[in-house]
């Protein structure tokens, strides 16, 4: 399934500012959603990214791999608006956009996961998945419609460990809690769900819910963008691989085109000794 | 652990054994969560039946009414500090608050000033309202614990109601002499309206609890069996009953004395409202999320410090309300007014009531209980005539049996992940 490489950045080998403009390159599978161009995040002398380019398609998961202080999280933070880019263009679903907050990125159809779930504990699955915005009737929270529409939502996810809905999200395992943050991500018209560490703290069969849960998204043609360290995981269900090193893309592609040796020296080294169709080349 | 793919997709347990399931699956939910109402009514019991035992005087009509009306402040006050205990927050100077409120109203309807109590008693709460959201806007701005700014505020309005107080009389008390503001306490209404609303509450509320177990029914969702809500609306009826019997036994020695005291409705509109506000508005629901996460809360697109301005107003204006009828069950204010011990009386009783000191759990109605049951502390033991001292100390181990007794069932639930 090889196909003509997407990043436009093979073309320039040099560090590659690309100036194109559209993001209209689609695969023959999949419509690229968000396309990435010569983004880049400075924090005061600190270049935390450097003209990445990166295109994410609907109905595919891309992993974003890379190792600690790469520059994972700004990536993740300057898409779903909490960081405003230095330089570079986001594109979404073809057009030019700026995400200059939480809320924006919310609009576009872009929800987010963090590491840390951001649940409140003391209150149930209902109450979570709702949390600010729920459905009321003449003002008093409609608790019967949340909860049929919580239950359905759970269903359609193949979400089925959870015994109740209104069980207290903090006495759920580590796996169910995130799959109810995930569900919460998706609750809403969402095109591309960001997830940073979803197994990071999950054991084995734990992670194995996570990753079916994954997979599923993909599979009712959400884009989903994962960031993981963990190459297991990811070889488990990224359809494409984009690497990260000290701040640039060094490489991306679909991930038949990366095996753990050649993605184990891009993370540590950004080159890779391997040929690979798909990789640009820094210096 | 390992209930993923393995485990064939559960439907509701509906389809089999429809009340079976649908009662483990909430007995479930019960010990998960907190049963932290159940000891405390056991607690109670227990007082209650050691107080009658030792003074037989005790569960007569005469006594309860007057036990009903001592416990007012107390749940008032609880349910003053929940609204910021819910956050996390606290407010150390709500006894003092109290205090100011209650000069506030005195004065003003006493005769120098001769206030009609449709203007005065609304000016002390609104004055005490303001008091929150002042300490609130300082806590939210500063960005500083509120532990510290209403620690801050208990000694500056310690000054205020002293102030008040004793500013234009030497003597350091003012006495209320009738009026709407004596009413409160010490007036009752008559048995057929005793009568009349306490059905009438005990209607309204059996009529949520029907149409509510109904609608969980037809929709689909687990509730509970017909029997257990007919269970629920007896329970409510039977103990309206009782409670009028009690009220509307003749408990005076020469003249006839009958009826509930006023301040027992006030209190339970209050708490009806305040209820209401917490369970079934989106206000109630950010409260409760801003104190399990506040983050989350953040990230949810909630205005974080919005509610937490109201919270800290709803305090003032509750602690406003309290002092209103602790102003009535005393008969007046004086200079020696305890709001240093008030402070730690309604902590008390939100806690023992079940409300947690770290945010996030917490209802109404765990005032109403825990302002029980400093009130029957209080009352049993000027019953048996034990000292002051005595008193103190049991109430301050029943505050820490109701704080061991909830950290132990937490960890319970916790264990049971």
């Amino acid at each position: 399934m090889t196909n003509t490489p997407e990043s436009p950045s093979t073309v320039v080998p040099e560090i590659g500012h690309s100036g194109h403009g559209d993001s209209g390159v689609s695969s023959s599978v999949g419509e690229i959603l968000l396309s990435l161009r010569g983004l880049t995040k400075h924090f005061g002398p600190v270049e935390a990214l450097r003209y990445c380019d990166l295109d994410v398609p609907a109905g595919k998961v891309t992993a974003l791999i890379g190792d600690n202080g790469a520059g994972k999280s700004t990536l993740i933070k300057a898409i779903s608006g909490i960081y405003s880019p230095t330089s570079g263009q986001i594109f979404w679903q073809g057009k030019e956009v700026h995400i200059d907050s939480p809320r924006a990125a919310d609009e576009l159809g872009i929800s987010t996961v963090y590491q840390d779930l951001a649940l409140c504990d003391n209150l149930d699955i209902v109450q979570n998945m709702y949390l600010g915005h729920e459905t009321t009737r003449a003002g008093i929270l409609n608790e019967i419609q949340m909860e049929l529409e919580t239950k359905r939502l759970l269903k359609d996810l193949s979400v089925f460990t959870v015994q109740s809905v209104r069980q207290l999200v903090g006495s759920l395992s580590g796996g169910q809690r995130q799959a109810i943050a995930v569900a919460r991500a998706v609750m809403r018209d969402t095109q591309l769900v960001i997830m940073d560490e979803p197994t990071a703290a999950l054991g084995v069969s734990q992670t194995a819910l996570v990753l079916d849960l994954i997979k599923t998204l993909a599979k009712r043609g959400i884009a989903v963008l994962v960031i993981s360290h963990n190459l297991n995981d990811v070889f488990e269900v990224a359809d494409r691989i984009a690497v990260l090193h000290l701040g640039t893309l060094v490489s991306s592609g679909p991930a038949s085109d990366y095996d753990t040796p050649s993605a184990v020296e891009l993370i540590t080294t950004g080159r890779s000794t391997k040929a690979m169709p798909s990789l640009s080349t820094t210096s | 652990m390992s209930t993923i793919s393995v485990t064939p997709p559960q439907p509701d347990s509906e389809t089999i054994e429809p009340e079976v399931g649908a009662l483990r699956k909430r007995l479930k939910v019960l010990r998960q969560g907190d049963s932290g109402m159940v000891p405390i009514i056991i607690g109670i019991i227990v007082l209650g039946a050691y107080f009658q035992f030792r003074s037989s005087a005790f569960l007569s009509s005469g006594n309860l009414t007057n036990l009903f009306i001592q416990s007012t402040p107390y749940m008032l006050l609880g349910m003053a500090e929940i609204w910021l205990l819910l956050l996390g927050d606290i407010d150390l100077a709500v006894g003092w608050v109290t205090a100011v409120g209650a000069a506030i109203a005195v004065i003003l309807v006493d005769v120098q000033y001769h206030w009609p109590w449709y203007f005065a008693l609304p000016l002390a709460v609104l004055a005490t309202t303001s008091i929150g959201a002042l300490q609130g806007m300082v806590t939210i701005f500063f960005k500083v614990p509120s532990f510290i700014v209403t620690l801050a505020g208990s000694l500056i309005f310690e000054g205020v109601a002293l102030y008040l107080i004793t500013a234009n009389n030497a003597g350091g008390s003012i006495p209320i002499n009738g009026g709407v503001l004596h009413d409160i306490a010490n007036v009752n209404m008559s048995p057929l309206f005793t009568w009349i609303f306490s059905l009438a509450v005990a209607g309204v509320m059996s009529f949520f609890v029907m149409t509510k177990d109904r609608n969980r029914r037809t929709s689909g969702l687990d509730s509970v069996h017909v029997v257990e809500t007919f269970i629920k609306i007896g329970a409510l009826i039977g103990g309206a009953v009782v409670l009028v019997f009690v009220f509307n036994a003749n408990r005076g020695t020469f003249i006839v004395i009958e009826g509930m005291p006023y301040a027992v409705p006030v209190v339970v509109v209050i708490l009806a409202a305040f209820s209401f506000i917490l369970s079934k508005t989106k206000i109630g629901r950010y409260l409760y999320a801003i104190g399990g996460n506040v983050e989350g809360a953040r990230r949810a697109g909630i205005a974080v410090n919005r509610y937490r301005l109201l919270a800290f107003a709803m305090t003032g204006m509750t602690a406003g309300i309290a002092g209103l009828v602790y102003a009535s069950t005393l008969g007046g204010i004086s200079s020696g007014i305890p709001g240093g011990t008030l402070v730690l009386y309604s902590v008390a009783a939100a806690v023992i009531g079940g409300t947690s000191l770290y945010g996030g759990r917490g209802k109404m109605i765990d005032a109403i209980v825990g302002g029980f049951v400093i009130g029957v502390i209080y009352n049993g033991m000027a019953l048996i005539q034990l000292t002051a001292s005595i008193e103190y100390i049991a109430t301050g181990f029943v505050l820490l049996a109701a704080i061991a007794i909830d950290s132990i069932a937490r960890r319970g639930a916790a264990a049971m992940k």
